[in-house]
């Protein structure tokens, strides 16, 4: 007989052949509902094919058929977790469609406000992505600076997530009185509270050996998939030319041309040397440096506040008009675009909504970038794509 | 690069193969037939020039007024249209090209018009020709998995098409 110490049946009782994992939708570590198949050899990964539309709602459909100001809370559930930019998304896209002036005021606050969420989409990508490489401490830090955003918001609007806030010719209601106060001192206290994360995560010993060298994007992939965003950047590098991609840069909307800051554009002194441009630490990183940028065009924000002119909000025309307008902004995932039809009787019911997912882009690397890799690393490498499921599926 | 001096450039190279263009649109277009679109975006990729090396958004637009009263002054004629919005990453440029369809192919219903799939040019195509194909009903020729995306498999129709009816039941469950 036998025993289990021979050799011969061991090797024939491993199964070699290749396995289809069912990765979600209820995964924890894939961000909401997506749902991935991978096709595995041993630990390594073959294939990973996406499967998505578990949260599809045809947000497009809703939008050919109400008003094009009915549409903007149906913006919100989008992604969001950046309720505020996909509303500025949508608002400039109608607005070019009309040909609309925005006061001077309404964006100054536009300007305030969105970086505002950009800072707290961010603090969730962050706080998330520690908890998908398995530290929960971070998660903890992050949601409780981005409370203090939550009660800023709602003293603004009253919603804490889906907010409407941002609408087609301004925003909604002018700041509250000792608005400006609360988010300054916000401001000062968050700013110290980066070298915190900085300490949690960045430098972390595990945390850089998880991500650096791990989901490797080329420059040219990224072109070709349209990526954008946090995902784009961390795959540029500034010395070898590569422009300062960044919409509030080469196409500056609301204002943003008139305001001091930088792209964040790879590559970092601080880097950890084991780490390479393109990996899934830079993508983090790019966004860790976006944080500190928004904080300073708050700021920026805050001091134009109290001199700028005209009201928070133009007055809206009466029906849409006919013809096509397509507006891309810079969401803290990447581009989002907003494409919208006019009827050419007069309506103020469009005839097309169409909105353009950043995620949806980033999301379609997954594959590519996770064939080869261990099954280890894939809430790495999806954590640090920073997918909203909500904008993916609309 | 203006977009006037990006559609001269086209009409240079493929003269009456543009077959209309429009500078006073918000985003100023051209319409090319869908025999052309794959050589004309070639073209626009891989010019210095122009440098088209992003595909940001391809989008299925159905110009129908379902409503035969509201039909005579809807303002045009039904047709089916696919846009795609470039973007150049090298140029910091944008540019629009559309290709104009009948609703169904030789005026069959349910037989979906046909365009050539991007997808050997531009990797994203995939998955925006695979939503435009769902939603719209679009069938993109040359793609190598022209399956729906966000809709799952076994579903009927194409939602976005305006005379889409909502489905009575799916898998027992209530519709409407």
């Amino acid at each position: 007989m036998a025993t289990v110490a021979d050799p011969t049946i061991v090797e024939f009782d491993v199964r070699t052949d290749e396995m289809l994992v069912n990765m979600g939708p209820q995964h924890p570590s894939t961000h909401g509902v997506l749902r991935l198949v991978l096709r595995t050899d041993g630990e390594v990964i073959s294939e990973a094919v996406p499967h998505m539309g578990y949260l599809h709602r045809c947000a497009e459909k809703i939008g050919e058929n109400v008003t094009a100001i009915q549409f903007i809370p149906y913006t919100d559930r989008m992604d969001y977790l950046a309720a505020m930019n996909m509303n500025l998304g949508y608002a400039l896209a109608v607005e070019k469609l009309c040909g609309m002036e925005i006061p001077e005021k309404a964006q100054v606050i536009r300007v305030i406000i969105a970086e505002l969420n950009r800072i707290a989409s961010h603090l969730v990508g962050m706080g998330t992505y520690g908890l998908d490489l398995g530290t929960f401490s971070p998660f903890l830090y992050a949601f409780r600076e981005r409370e203090m955003i939550l009660d800023l918001f709602e003293e603004v609007c009253g919603a804490r997530l889906t907010y409407s806030y941002i609408t087609i010719g301004g925003v909604h209601d002018d700041l509250p009185s000792g608005w400006t106060q609360r988010l300054q001192e916000f401001l000062d206290y968050l700013k110290p509270r980066i070298e915190e994360y900085h300490t949690l995560l960045t430098r972390n010993h595990i945390f850089v050996s998880r991500t650096a060298k791990i989901g490797i994007l080329p420059k040219h992939l990224a072109i070709s998939h349209a990526c954008s965003g946090p995902m784009l950047r961390g795959s540029l590098n500034r010395t070898s030319g590569d422009p300062d991609w960044d919409l509030r840069k080469i196409e500056p909307y609301s204002g943003y041309g008139a305001y001091d800051f930088r792209a964040i554009v790879p590559p970092f002194p601080e880097a950890p040397p084991e780490s390479v441009i393109g990996d899934c630490w830079h993508r983090f990183y790019v966004r860790m440096l976006e944080v500190i940028e928004s904080i300073k065009l708050c700021e920026q924000g805050l001091k134009r506040y109290p001199t700028a002119q005209g009201t928070h909000r133009a007055d809206l025309p009466k029906h849409l008009p006919a013809g096509e307008a397509y507006v891309e902004t810079e969401c803290p995932r990447g581009q989002m675009g907003f494409y919208v039809v006019g009827r050419p009787s007069k309506d103020s019911v469009p005839l097309r909504v169409r909105a353009k997912s950043s995620s949806f882009c980033n999301l379609s690397l997954c594959d590519e970038l996770c064939r080869g890799c261990l099954i280890a690393d894939i809430p790495a490498i999806v954590g640090s794509i920073d997918i909203v499921m909500g904008e993916i599926d609309r | 690069m203006t977009s006037a001096e990006i559609i001269s450039i086209l009409d240079q190279k493929f003269g009456d193969r543009i077959k209309a263009k429009n500078l006073e649109a918000k985003d100023p277009f051209v319409v090319v037939t869908p025999t052309d679109l794959v050589e004309i975006c070639r073209y626009l990729r891989d010019d210095a020039r122009l440098g088209f090396d992003m595909l940001n958004c391809v989008s299925g637009v159905d110009y129908l007024e379902p409503d035969p009263k509201k039909a005579a002054k809807a303002g045009f004629d039904p047709h089916m249209e696919v846009v795609y919005h470039f973007q150049s990453f090298r140029n910091k440029h944008r540019f629009v090209v559309k290709v104009i369809l009948p609703r169904w192919k030789d005026d069959k219903a349910g037989e979906l018009p046909e365009v050539p799939s991007l997808a050997s040019l531009f990797n994203i195509a995939n998955w925006h020709e695979r939503e435009v194909y769902d939603l719209t009903g679009v069938w993109f020729t040359g793609h190598p998995d022209l399956t729906r995306i966000l809709l799952s498999d076994d579903w009927v129709g194409h939602p976005l098409r305006k005379d889409y009816e909502f489905p009575l039941e799916y898998h027992g469950i209530r519709g409407r």
